[in-house]
């Protein structure tokens, strides 16, 4: 047998080097979809000093590279769960029974403009919007028709909702609580990430500070009387849409989560009273390997800082849980059929990367919502890899190879680098005021532009492949401007048909419990009992707090 | 020579999706444009207002929420009642090819969809609003 000594690797390697530059390679731009560089070739000398207990550890075990949960997807898979919302509660409800009843097993709702910006369908700002790219939601009502004939103490929901997060979720458990179901006995997430909207997302209302108070108070309130409430999904999907490299997705969604968890503590909490319902939203994005890297990554920053520096306790706080969707912005317009495939690429690196649930998105997302059929494709594209593909079978597949060690480690050592400079600016809140995310984001944007329009990045069917005189024969959803007139007149209604002097009665107590230091969730949770409108919650609130105003920079 | 093409780039409504109106102003600009870029969450009466005192040449409009049937005939209205028709617009975003060309007709100057190179928007408006007085 040949001895493998590291003097006959590295003579090994030389010489497959020689032969590797005598062959030559393509003219071609080798790099990440992120422009970070990769080596054709890794092996054991790309994996050195990696110690297999303390940097890796075994699946349900600190530091989690491998995975959060001892049994992965034998336990059990993860939930599928495809964000869907459009026109009236009525007609998003009708999607929902649709999704439900072909396999779905989790809920996520997408609002529409005047609800993540806290306008009522019928204010002026709401003109032309309502409906059109989520659900119009405006009071408790809405929620009640939203989750008609829905067990909410069964399903678990996940709501994109941020600056008024809040009012949301006060609105799904007041929906719950009428027909029977407690606090205490349902789940679910809300985006309630802030931060993120300032550095990529752009749907604020308040500036940083009262926003902050606001997620503290939701923290607190889960922690006692909602426990099964996620009530963070410290988002990266938004980062790396708005034009982030891998790496930035990576350090600035964990530089929040630490943020939210220095806030945690600042305003009095036990650090393992809410660090359990933190989780995680990730992109997946096309180039396999990256992403594959960047989850197994996140897992060990997150867990070596929350034990190592915020002194966690509890190991569920070391865990980090995380949803995938699937990366919107590489979708093409162009021979949209083609997106069934980059998705379901997409959807096996999250898979391979240990995700706890998944959107897929759907062909036709670059030219409306999408319709039902391709919105079953995209969730028979998760079933596929669940039950077809076998990748579900092993923990951590890709754990040893020498390639993805390599990245793993050099992303987390990347990150780390990023978190000095995002300290050396004075933390979070000072790098969003200083611009610095944004401007970190929008550079990565440009130029990736810049390197497809070069043909250094190739995009099938865009810059090569293209097909002449292309007519797209796929079906477009079409949200009619009835919607916006229906939903109107429901907002309407419920004013016209509610006790008005209770309804104005609450606000005056929101109004005086904004003022002072008072958790505001049960103060807004009377107001969504008696039918106050988001609208309404959230002027009440904008008296006290003001609104934020990004400076515009490009 | 002509004199320096200035243009106006806007996020009308209420969406936040900025990565494609700021890709284009840079384009723009490295191809030795004016560009003014609004910031987000315009109304149609503040992206008319913001035109017609920078007397811009022309006005780019990104829309990713669905609100464009609303914004773009609101704001071509707007810059006639404010005695700058001249101003034309043209856009992007995720826009229905059946929309874009009903927009087109009701007189965006043009709409250009996901996938769009930037050096055709370039040439675009160096071709149409290259030689203004």
């Amino acid at each position: 047998m040949a001895t493998d000594n590291g003097n006959d690797r590295a003579e090994a390697k030389k010489r497959w080097k020689s032969a590797f530059d005598e062959w030559g390679v393509q003219d071609a731009d080798f790099t990440t979809v992120s422009g970070a560089p990769v080596e054709p070739l890794y092996g054991p000398e790309d994996a050195a000093g990696l110690d297999y207990l303390r940097d890796l550890g075994l699946p349900g075990e600190y530091p989690f590279t491998r995975g959060v949960y001892p049994t992965m997807y034998r336990g059990r898979f993860w939930t599928m769960r495809q964000f869907s919302g459009f026109g009236t509660p009525r007609d998003t409800n009708g999607r929902y029974h649709y999704l439900l009843d072909h396999g779905q097993t989790g809920l996520s709702v997408a609002f529409d403009m005047p609800t993540i910006m806290g306008y009522d369908s019928d204010h002026p700002r709401a003109e032309g919007e309502v409906g059109r790219c989520g659900v119009a939601i405006d009071s408790l009502r809405d929620m009640e028709i939203l989750f008609d004939g829905i067990d909410m103490a069964k399903i678990t929901t996940s709501m994109t909702i941020n600056a008024p997060a809040s009012i949301l979720l006060a609105f799904y458990l007041c929906a719950g609580e009428k027909k029977g179901a407690r606090f205490d006995e349902m789940g679910g997430t809300i985006q309630n990430d802030i931060l993120k909207e300032y550095i990529a997302q752009k749907s604020w209302i308040f500036a940083p500070e009262p926003s902050m108070r606001i997620i503290t108070d939701i923290m607190a309130f889960c922690a006692d009387h909602v426990p099964r409430w996620n009530t963070i999904s410290i988002s990266g999907y938004h980062i790396r849409e708005a034009g982030s490299t891998a790496v930035q997705e990576l350090a600035f969604t964990l530089a929040d989560g630490f943020a939210y968890v220095e806030a945690g503590i600042a305003a009095g909490l036990d650090v393992d009273e809410f660090a359990p319902r933190l989780s995680f939203f990730f992109n997946a994005h096309l180039d396999f390997f990256e992403e594959i890297a960047k989850y197994r990554a996140a897992r060990r920053i997150w867990a070596k800082r929350m034990k190592e520096k915020y002194g966690a306790k509890d190991p569920r706080s070391w865990l980090l849980r995380f949803h995938t969707q699937t990366a919107g912005c590489s979708l093409t317009a162009q021979q949209p059929e083609n997106n069934i495939v980059r998705t379901a690429y997409q959807a096996l690196s999250a898979v391979l990367g240990g995700t706890q649930s998944l959107h897929t998105n759907s062909m036709d997302e670059t030219l409306a919502l999408p319709s039902e059929k391709a919105v079953r494709i995209a969730l028979r594209t998760q079933q596929l890899i669940a039950h077809e593909t076998g990748v579900v079978n092993t923990i951590d597949p890709l754990g040893g190879s020498w390639f993805v060690e390599a990245k793993t480690r050099e992303m987390e050592e990347a990150a780390e680098e990023y978190f000095r400079r995002v300290e050396e600016l004075g933390g979070v809140v000072q790098a969003i005021e200083a611009g610095f995310f944004q401007r970190e984001i929008g550079r990565a944007a440009y130029e990736y532009q810049k390197a497809v329009e070069r043909q250094r990045k190739i995009v099938v069917g865009v810059n090569r492949f293209q097909l002449e005189d292309e007519t797209i024969e796929i079906p477009i959803l079409r949200i009619d401007h009835q919607v916006e007139l229906d939903q109107r007149s429901a907002v309407r209604e419920v004013r016209a048909g509610r006790d008005n002097d209770k309804a104005a009665r609450e606000l005056v107590r929101l109004k005086a419990a904004a003022e002072g230091t008072d958790n505001l969730m049960p103060v807004i949770l009377d107001c969504a009992r008696s039918y106050c409108t988001e609208g309404e919650i959230i002027a009440t609130l904008k008296g006290v707090f003001g609104e934020y105003i990004e400076p515009p920079v490009f | 020579m002509g004199k320096t093409i200035r243009v106006l780039i806007a996020k009308p409504g209420l969406d936040g999706h900025d990565r494609g109106a700021k890709v284009v102003a840079n384009a723009l600009r490295d191809a030795g444009m004016e560009v003014i870029y609004t910031g987000l969450h315009q109304t149609p009466e503040m992206i008319a207002d913001a035109a017609v005192q920078e007397d811009v040449d022309v006005v780019g409009l990104s829309i990713l929420s669905g609100a464009h049937m609303t914004m773009f005939p609101r704001i071509l209205e707007l810059l006639k009642e404010k005695g700058a028709g001249h101003i034309q617009v043209f856009g992007g975003g995720i826009i229905p090819a059946e929309d874009a060309e009903r927009l087109e007709s009701a007189g965006v100057a043009r709409l250009f969809g996901p996938g769009t190179d930037t050096r055709d928007i370039v040439a675009f408006i160096q071709k149409n609003f290259g030689q203004c007085a």
